[in-house]
Formats: C-alpha cells, structure tokens, sequence
C-alpha cells in the first residue's frame, strides 16, 4: 500500500464506551474533471471513498465527490469499546489506497 | 468545475461495496461520470432519488455551516442528527446535497450504532451562492432533511482549487 501525507487526530486512550472523536486530514489535490471545449480533458483523480475500521469491523464510510474541498477533512466519532487499532483507508480514482492506523487504549 | 448546468448523473462508484444497507443509488453511469465535469443527474433528482418516496421531516438536524463563505473551495460543515444511536434506532446514512455544483452529490456518510453520536463534518466546494441540504436516513426508516443558504464570494470554479 502506498502512502498519503495525513494527520490522524484521536486520543490514545479512552475508557469503555466513552465517545471518541477521530479527525483525519490528507493531502490531495482532489482534482476534477476537465471536458470543457477549448481545455486539455484531463480524468477525474479524487479520494472517493473512505474507510475507518475498529479492531477489523469497520465503523465509518464516506463517499466523496470532485465537491469535496481538496486535501480532505473528515471528522466522526465511534464507541470506545476494546483496545485495538482504528485503520484508515483512502481510496483514490485509478484504484490506488492509501492507508494509516493508530492504536486505542481502552481502560 | 465548468460552468455548465449540473444535468449529469452523480458518480455512485465506491457505494458499490458498502457493506451497510444504504438507499439503492443509481449505478448504471457510475464509471462515466467519471471522466465528465457535471453530473447526468440534477439536484431534484438526486433529492427525490435519496428520498425514496418517503416525507422528510423538517427537523431534528443541526446545519451548521457559514451564512457567508469568501472561499467557496472550501466551506466548513458541521452536521450533528439528534439520535439516540442505539441498535435498534440510529443514523445510518447522511447525505449532503448541493442544488448548484456540477455534482449535486457531494458527499455520503455512512454510520453505525458505534458512532455513538450522529456527527460528522468535512468541507466542500461550492461553486455558487446556493442552499445545502442535508438528509438523513434512520435505521428505521425515517428520513430528515435541513437546509441552509451559503453566500460565496469566490466560487471553486473560478480557480483551480
């Protein structure tokens, strides 16, 4: 798996069934589509989707669109239920994912 | 993003897998869209897509987004559902709709009972002044919806932002 620049921000311990809040920020250009008379055509090359799993079930989807800011804030929450890892996954236009993990420890 | 009326379907590609059961969403054109600057599909559509038939209800979301955006490349939303996120009741889709960006889609989120609180938040492009609407579907069924006006100064069309 290839990797993004991102900021992961989350606490790294909770205690059980305490509402964390995860924010993430990668950096892309998010660039859209270009077919307009006149203009080089150029493909859509976004972050289309987004993915956080918790100790292996995932918790959080979003789907983005070229009407996404680029470099991509997404901010959610989840139940701190088990010590484990919380992984991230960023799914770009042409199949390339980019991923990054952070461990929660619950008390 | 050109300026062109947004007439052209939504991209639904990365719905595809969703392991979640969400609103079915129009697959057909999915990988078309793609390489297109507006959506086959416009607003209304979209909207009524996402409502299934069903009457939203006009409450129960806080928007929060500003009244007044200098930079429509990015613009700040803050959505919070009241529920209660238990198994049985909770958020499991929030849809964020734009009635002028090429791509009246412009993001979907979805949740669990484990968010424990329906709150999300990113930013968007936005290409013109216009109304965000935002909808989202209960485990249960129900569908709610709130909207709010954004005045932008700067379109994210103008530049290559």
């Amino acid at each position: 798996m290839a990797d993004i620049t991102a900021r992961v921000t989350m606490p790294t311990s909770a205690r059980k069934g305490e509402i964390i809040e995860i924010k993430v920020l990668a950096r892309h250009t998010m660039d859209r589509a270009v077919d307009a008379p006149g203009l080089k055509p150029s493909p859509r090359r976004i972050i289309h989707s987004f993915r956080a799993s918790y100790a292996g079930e995932e918790i959080f989807r979003m789907a983005l669109s070229s009407g996404i800011a680029s470099n991509p804030f997404i901010s959610f929450t989840t139940v701190a239920t088990e010590t484990g890892v919380i992984s991230f996954e960023w799914l770009e236009d042409g199949g390339a994912v980019y991923s990054r993990a952070a461990t929660l420890v619950v008390t | 993003m050109a300026d062109k009326a947004p007439t052209r379907r939504m991209v639904a590609a990365g719905l595809a897998v969703m392991p979640f059961a969400v609103q079915a969403q129009p697959m057909a054109s999915a990988a078309a869209d793609v390489n297109r600057s507006s959506s086959s599909e416009n607003f209304a559509e979209a909207e009524r897509a996402l409502l299934a038939g069903r009457t939203p209800i006009a409450a129960g979301i806080t928007l929060d987004v500003p009244k007044l955006s200098e930079n429509g490349n990015s613009v700040d939303v803050l959505i919070n559902v009241d529920s209660a996120m238990t198994r049985e009741d909770h958020v499991r889709a929030i849809h964020i709709l734009s009635e002028q960006n090429p791509f009246p889609r412009v993001a979907t989120f979805t949740l669990s009972a484990r968010a424990g609180r329906a709150e999300v938040a990113t930013r968007i492009r936005l290409a013109t002044t216009q109304n965000i609407v935002v909808l989202a579907e209960t485990s249960r069924g129900a569908i709610h919806r709130a909207e709010q006006e954004v005045i932008v100064i700067l379109g994210a069309c103008v530049d290559g932002g």
